[in-house]
């Protein structure tokens, strides 16, 4: 018996693509799940990093907010946090965005503080606003390290919202969960491995958004 | 400039009391040794820096009157990396101002490929990105996008000192071309007084702590520097640079020592005398010196010629044009060509040393007055 041949046994059985505890299902809670909270942390992360980033004030905030992020423990806020307002959606999206959030805002900030200045002088220089400088002159040469920062995110959130399981919630965190309570490996080893796969899923969708968003001419090919 | 005075927030002084009046359409250029407060005095006028004292009048009114971004997109801005945006076609590069200030995007675009031509560029490269341009060419479309508005006015801060020299004097050339067709208001800043003198109609020499230390066009600069600190910034050559202000049109050449290749033994008789021959073939066009001795009636072409140098053209090319082809002449006599290269005659290191003289006693003791406007009359150096 060995890991392939969980793998093997899980995705044959036709029983597991159906219903509500079915791959198909699972699988779409675990996207919405990490939409949810990768949507948030960004809400939160790119304004602030884009903002921080341009006016060059801000930096020490940045970077203690960043450490000071990193050092919570996902599950233990989860537990925390249901302990304090119940089971339910918020537990599980408060540690993920406070997981993906240092990731965004950090490298936005540095992103954004390390486009060459030159052409940041030249647009300000011929009349250009500020909002029009940070929009058209320093985002477009950013973006490959902000989405680098994002990427980071997406794929620590992807595998991080097993938890929701914890909370009674779905998504493929549940395969692993009860997988372990009823001893049943099989299901154990698929659930892992589709939280793999949609990892590798992740990158992919990462490295499509760069290739179309950002510029030939920062691209360099 | 009204005694503008730039003091930062470390305290240093950049600027001191500056003032400074800049003429309409024309280039003035400020020069300096790095540090004397060149590039700030530059950014006063489109206000990327404030001035901490003093007043800048544009046209007779304060620039704090209008919008900073008015002000600025009334004014092309160039500066030493070009700073071109690496994400934008070179086309787009250029059209930045014009779509900024709402032109349609068909517009600005017809308009930037207008400038391309302008500034020298091949419109094959109007689809490329800046990365795949060589600095010179990059340089160009910085000069483009700081035109592509059409400003009165043009600031460019060592726009070509990043370049190697051979394609800085292109990039010379062009400016002075450029300008002559657009008659733009240009404040033109570098460290490089051979570049001041090339390009300026006017030029400032400021000294360390932001003070001026002359204001004058280039050849009263080269004939009457105000003090030690400009004359020493000039550099040990200044007589001969100065020559480039004075035309060679009064230069008295001698057809006595040309001759044909095909002339007869009456026709070499005739030149007799000349300590060399000047070998020309059948166009006048010149072959090379030769000596008397070594010729022989019928093909001149034939004997043993000595290279005749780059020949200079009277009254398209300056004094020290002349004195150069001289000097490097292997019998130290220069010859005049015209414009299609036909030899008008021969010169002598004597008879340039003659016209010098009476070139410089001419302009007299240069006590000659800063406020003059320059005359058009610079010749090619
Ligand atoms: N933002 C600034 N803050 C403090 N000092 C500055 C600043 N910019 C320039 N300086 C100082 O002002 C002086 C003049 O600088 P600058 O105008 O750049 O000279 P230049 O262009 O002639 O080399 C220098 O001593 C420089 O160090
Ligand atoms: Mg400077």
């Amino acid at each position: 018996m060995n890991v392939l041949h969980f793998v093997n046994a899980f995705f044959s059985d036709s029983a597991h693509w159906h219903g509500y505890d079915g791959i198909p299902a699972r699988l779409l809670e675990h996207v919405q799940y990490t939409l949810l909270a990768l949507g948030l942390a960004a809400a939160v992360g790119l304004p602030a990093g884009l903002l921080t980033g341009h006016t060059g004030r801000g930096g020490n905030a940045v970077a203690f907010v960043a450490t000071a992020a990193r050092a919570l423990p996902s599950f233990g806020l989860l537990v925390l946090i249901a302990v304090a307002v119940g089971i339910g959606l918020l537990p599980v999206m408060i540690p993920l965005v406070v997981l993906a959030v240092p990731p965004i805002l950090v490298t936005t900030y540095e992103a954004v503080r390390s486009v060459d200045p030159s052409p940041v002088d030249a647009a300000r220089g011929l009349g250009m606003h500020e909002r029009g400088i940070l929009f058209r002159v320093e985002l477009p040469v950013a973006l490959p390290l902000i989405l680098s920062g994002l990427r980071s995110a997406a794929i620590q959130v992807v595998s991080t919202a097993t938890i929701a399981a914890y909370v009674s919630l779905g998504g493929l965190g549940r395969y692993i969960i009860d997988g372990l309570y009823q001893r049943d490996f099989e299901k154990v080893v698929g659930g892992a491995t589709l939280v793999a796969l949609m990892a590798l899923v992740t990158l992919a969708v990462f490295w499509a958004a760069g290739r179309l968003a950002v510029s030939p001419g920062v691209r360099r090919r | 400039m009204d005694s503008v005075t730039k003091r930062y927030p470390d305290g240093t002084v950049a600027v001191d009391r500056l003032s400074l009046e800049i003429p309409d359409r024309s280039i003035t250029v400020l020069v300096g040794p790095s540090g004397c407060g060149k590039t700030t005095t530059l950014r006063m006028i489109n206000r990327m820096v404030e001035p901490s004292e003093g007043t800048i009048l544009l046209d007779g009114e304060d620039l704090q009157q209008q919008p900073v971004t008015t002000l600025r997109r009334s004014m092309g801005y160039v500066i030493q990396n070009a700073g071109l945006f690496q994400h934008r076609t070179i086309l787009d590069n250029i059209a930045t101002v014009p779509r900024m200030i709402g032109w349609g995007k068909q517009k600005s675009r017809e308009r930037a490929a207008e400038l391309m031509a302008r500034v020298g560029l091949d419109a094959s490269l109007a689809k490329r990105y800046p990365y795949q341009l060589s600095g010179g060419q990059q340089q160009r479309v910085g000069v483009a996008r700081a035109l592509a508005a059409d400003p009165p006015v043009l600031l460019m801060d060592e726009p070509f000192s990043a370049v190697d020299p051979v394609v800085r004097k292109g990039l010379q050339d062009e400016l002075l071309r450029i300008q002559d067709e657009l008659g733009k208001t240009i404040v033109f800043v570098t460290h490089d007084i051979d570049e001041a003198i090339k390009l300026g109609t006017m030029v400032a020499v400021m000294r360390t702590g932001g003070r001026l230390a002359q204001f004058a066009p280039p050849a009263e600069l080269l004939s009457a520097p105000a003090d030690d600190f400009v004359e020493d910034f000039l550099g040990a050559d200044r007589g001969i640079r100065r020559l480039s202000f004075f035309s060679s049109a009064a230069l008295e050449t001698t057809t006595g020592p040309v001759v044909r290749a095909d002339a007869t033994a009456e026709q070499l008789a005739a030149a007799d005398g000349a300590p060399h021959l000047l070998v020309t073939d059948a166009d006048d066009r010149p072959l090379g010196w030769a000596e008397p001795g070594d010729l022989a009636a019928g093909d001149l072409a034939g004997a043993r010629l000595l290279s005749h140098g780059r020949p200079f053209v009277p009254g398209a090319d300056s004094l020290r044009a002349a004195l150069d082809c001289a000097v490097l002449s292997p019998t130290g006599w220069a010859v005049a060509v015209d414009g299609e290269g036909r030899v008008t005659g021969v010169v002598s290191q004597q008879t340039i040393g003659e016209a010098i003289r009476s070139a410089h006693g001419a302009a007299g003791p240069a006590e000659t007055r800063a406020e003059e406007p320059a005359d058009g009359t610079k010749v090619a150096p």
